[in-house]
């Protein structure tokens, strides 16, 4: 564990609260957000999430500029909500802060309860959240988002069936395999918040401009009724923890767990979904355990030799380890731009059968990582785009996963999640391997081979 | 007024009407150079993003960012600007300033990023950038620069780009030109000695381009003694008092640099354009013209010649299959749009939609110039507008910025990308032919058949 020496940050592993924010009210239905500070913001956001998701991504601003920034922005935030239920016509307006309005000190607040009653407004809900840039990372500011949009919504309400499922930052093809999971188990469920569709909209049909899909204001009002929340959220802050509110507030019980990427981890889930009333597991589901497994023993010599770089949120980077270890690839390193006070001790726990423990880096940047992956040997690495220096640089491939992914197209839904994810993940993973072994051992053996004959023409 | 919208329609804002104009149906001026209205969703940037993307290309010096993450994750290395020598440019810094910094201020954690970084990778110069925060807690970035210009012997140069200033991103190139002007000051009063080399002002060298665009100039006998800023390095530019001349291409960004140099210099300027071949051939002429060189006419005539009888063949082509297709521009320039339109126009497109983010009132005049009746010409769009006249005009392509190519895609549009994160040249005769490749592909593509075809079928 590193304490932070470093002052510079160089080459980012992580983004900002308002990003992550905004991705969460993606997965709201018929939500649109609005983005309290300068310009530039909302159109950088706009920029990073369109190459991830190869969607149009429209966020709003109150384009704060000088003179509001030392009067105050509450004039450009009651026009910028005029004019987005103007043009977008949304249910929902998420307002997120940043780091400008934060520090000007707006009280976001009392300026939406005054506009709400100004305006006499029906059937818009606008939910304010605070995500200053310099208070966390996007992780956070997606748990605050979630967490905020549920406290909106949620009242005391009669017992019922559905289940709470409440999920991180993960690629749209696991939140559809999730939701799968949970069909195939026979649990019905409100799944929050859902961006299966709205990030990842199939063609065809007419276009809108908010994508149809995400989670309705109904099901998130009900959610206090549930018989359980699941949440994929080990690693997620007690402050920021949705599935802990409800359970606290309204005594909802607070299932938490890894995210169902690896062997182990989907099985948890399966098992958490069987005490929970559901069906046992279906023959369609054992056959895809199978192959997995199968998978597992084909090749695990192979997975031997990886000594892989995990980088990237704390929840997926928690998962990944998991799978890496139970391949027998143990992790080299395993680095977050986060401060998480939860994800090393899960690690130490995960990790007992390694025999070196691996280099755990929180609040890391890609210099720190580089290094790590220079001294610990690592030979692939998994996350996100942001570290394609270490394939540039140092040679280690990577097996690209999690946010952003802007090299490579269809990052948006990257499948890794229950067994049949799991399988497609690993044979990326073993094929990345096998890719670099079949390039490279020819050529070690020759020049190893040169060496040997060097030396001994030299006695 | 067919094309223009009327206040009350569902994609329009009534404050918007004066920035909408139709060629030869309405009003003769247009609405620009103003700040964006809250709300609207403009594809403006800020202050920050106009500095970055001017001084980024300086290829040795280390680009630090003075604020919260945010602004140095969703700048890290996103450009397509080309080195011959180092790739420190590529490298993303930031002071990261957190919760405790906003409070205390950043003073100190900037200068001992400086520090740090000096320490590890001994650069020629930094750029420290101000970012919104910045501005309001008041940190002297001015001070602390110039006490570790002192204490390092390099360099230390502040770019006054604080977002909020505006969202008009022209503002961060006049930001990042008082930057390259304080860089530029001679360091004492050595004489200077001029050759026949000229520096090349506004060329970011994007996939190469003021490579290519150097060797025409080489084979008519003109050097180029450095580029601003595409493949530049901090010594090349303390040395562009050497120059007889200023070529300006951006003009949006430069003029402002070549202006000074003239009034410190006496370096005199003219505008150029080496993106179509027509602009190309033009500018070579105006270039060997200047130096008045009959043997330098010669060369020019006979170069022009060659290149434009091996490209011909190949636009004919192209011309034959796109003839009659309607284009639509939006890019962030008025410069960019009008080296667009003549290529367009060469290619026997019709342009239907032009846009700018940051034209000013002049260059809309002299681009309507350029365009046929009922063309809409339109400031600081956002995407519900773009969406109305792309469906109302029947666009088969587009060029534009990322934010913009999804769009287009889900409504069945080819799109060209024309900004700074493309990885293609698209300057000179070469570059002529790689546009109208690009436009060609796009327009033509078989995938927009089936598109239709499945959006048909659909309710």
């Amino acid at each position: 564990m590193s304490g932070r020496v470093k002052m510079v940050n160089e080459n980012q592993c992580h983004m900002c609260m308002p990003l992550g924010g905004v991705i969460a009210f993606k997965g709201i239905e018929n939500a649109m957000v609005l983005v309290h500070g300068s310009q530039g913001c909302s159109t950088y956001m706009r920029l990073t999430n369109c190459e991830h998701y190869n969607e149009p991504f429209d966020i709003a601003s109150t384009s704060l500029n000088e003179k509001q920034t030392i009067y105050g922005g509450e004039a450009n935030l009651r026009k910028a909500i005029d004019n987005v239920i103007r043009v977008y016509k949304p249910g929902v307006i998420g307002v997120l802060t940043t780091c400008l309005s934060e520090t000007i000190g707006e009280d976001m607040g009392r300026m939406v309860e005054s506009y709400v009653r100004d305006s006499n407004l029906k059937g818009v809900d606008i939910i304010p959240i605070s995500t200053p840039s310099y208070s966390g990372t996007h992780t956070e500011g997606y748990w605050a988002a979630t967490r905020g949009i549920i406290a909106h919504y949620a009242r005391a309400v009669e017992k019922h069936s559905k289940v709470n499922v409440i999920i991180p930052h993960i690629s749209t093809a696991d939140i559809r395999e999730i939701k799968r999971l949970l069909e195939l188990m026979g649990i019905s469920y409100t799944l929050i918040p859902d961006y299966s569709m709205t990030l990842d909209r199939p063609a065809g049909g007419q276009y809108s401009k908010i994508a149809p899909g995400g989670t309705s204001a109904g099901d998130i009002a009900r959610m206090a009724g549930a018989p359980a929340t699941i949440q994929f959220g080990l690693t997620c802050p007690d402050e920021l923890s949705p599935g802990l509110s409800l359970q606290r507030e309204y005594g909802v019980p607070l299932v938490n767990l890894p995210l169902p990427i690896g062997l182990e981890n989907t099985d948890l889930l399966l098992e958490a979904l069987q005490t929970l009333g559901g069906r046992p597991m279906p023959e369609s589901l054992a056959l895809e355990r199978g192959w997995l497994l199968d998978a597992m023993a084909d090749s695990h010599k192979y997975n031997a030799e990886g000594k892989p770089a995990i980088y990237g949120e704390p929840e997926l980077i928690y998962a990944f380890a998991g799978t890496c270890a139970e391949n027998g690839a143990y992790p080299a390193v395993i680095a977050t731009g986060t401060e998480s006070n939860k994800l090393a001790a899960r690690l130490n726990f995960l990790l007992e059968g390694a025999d070196e423990q691996p280099l755990v880096i929180e609040e890391a940047d890609f210099a720190e990582i580089g290094a790590a992956a220079i001294k610990t040997g690592a030979n692939i690495a998994i996350g996100h785009s942001g570290g394609k220096f270490l394939t540039e640089r140092l040679d280690i491939p990577i097996v690209r996963a999690g946010f952003p992914i802007h090299d490579r197209v269809g990052g948006q839904r990257i499948f890794s999640a229950g067994y049949a994810g799991t399988l497609a993940f690993l044979d990326r993973f073993t094929n990345t391997l096998l890719e670099n072994k079949h390039a490279s051992y020819r050529l070690l053996k020759k020049e190893e081979l040169k060496k040997q004959e060097a030396i001994t023409g030299d006695e | 007024m067919d094309t223009s919208c009327t206040p009350g329609e569902e994609a329009c804002i009534d404050e918007r009407q004066g920035s909408i104009l139709t060629k030869g149906k309405s009003k003769s001026h247009i609405q620009c150079s103003e700040d964006s209205l809250a709300g609207a969703v403009s594809q403006r940037a800020c202050v920050y993003c106009g500095a970055r993307v001017v001084l980024n290309p300086v290829t040795d010096a280390v680009h630090l960012v003075h604020g919260p993450i945010g602004c140095a994750t969703f700048t890290y290395d996103i450009r397509g600007s080309l080195s011959s020598g180092s790739e420190m440019f590529r490298n993303s810094f930031s002071t990261d300033l957190r919760e405790r910094d906003i409070i205390f201020g950043g003073e100190k954690k900037l200068a001992a990023c400086i520090d740090e970084v000096v320490a590890s990778h001994h650069p020629p110069a930094i750029f420290v950038y101000a970012t919104c925060v910045v501005g309001v807690i008041g940190d002297d970035m001015i001070a602390v620069c110039k006490e570790a210009s002192l204490r390092h012997g390099i360099d230390v140069i502040p770019v006054e780009s604080s977002g909020f200033k505006s969202g008009n991103k022209s503002i961060g190139y006049r930001a990042a030109a008082d930057a390259l002007l304080r860089l530029i000051r001679p360091a004492d009063d050595r004489p200077v000695i001029r050759g026949r080399k000229v520096n090349f002002l506004g060329e970011y060298n994007l996939g190469g381009e003021m490579w290519v665009a150097r060797r025409y100039l080489k084979e008519i006998g003109i050097e180029v003694n450095v580029a601003f800023t595409g493949d530049s390095t901090v010594a090349a530019l303390k040395r562009a008092p050497e120059a007889c001349l200023n070529l300006v291409q951006c003009t949006g960004s430069m003029h402002y640099v070549a202006m000074s140099l003239e009034q410190t210099y006496g370096i005199p300027y003219m505008d150029v354009n080496f993106f179509g071949s027509e602009n190309t051939a033009e500018t070579l002429r105006k270039i060997a013209a200047y130096f008045g060189d009959e043997k330098m006419k010669q060369r020019t005539e006979a170069l022009i010649e060659r290149e434009m009888s091996a490209i011909a063949p190949i636009l004919k082509k192209y011309r034959e299959k796109l003839a009659g297709k309607r284009a639509a521009i939006y890019v962030g320039g008025a410069y960019k749009a009008m080296a667009i339109i003549r290529q367009l126009k060469e290619l026997g497109m019709e342009v239907v939609i032009s846009g700018t983010q940051t034209g000013k009132k002049e260059e809309y005049q002299c681009m309507s110039g350029m365009l046929s009746e009922g063309t809409v010409i339109i400031d600081d769009a956002n995407p519900a507008e773009l969406e109305k006249f792309l469906r109302e005009k029947n666009v088969d392509v587009m060029a534009g910025g990322v934010k913009e190519r999804f769009l287009a895609y889900k409504l069945g549009i080819g799109f060209v990308d024309h900004n700074h994160d493309r990885k293609d040249c698209l300057a000179g005769f070469e570059g002529a032919v790689q546009f109208a490749s690009e436009v060609y592909t796009t327009t033509c593509s078989p995938v927009w058949k089936h598109m239709k075809k499945s959006t048909e079928v659909k309710p």
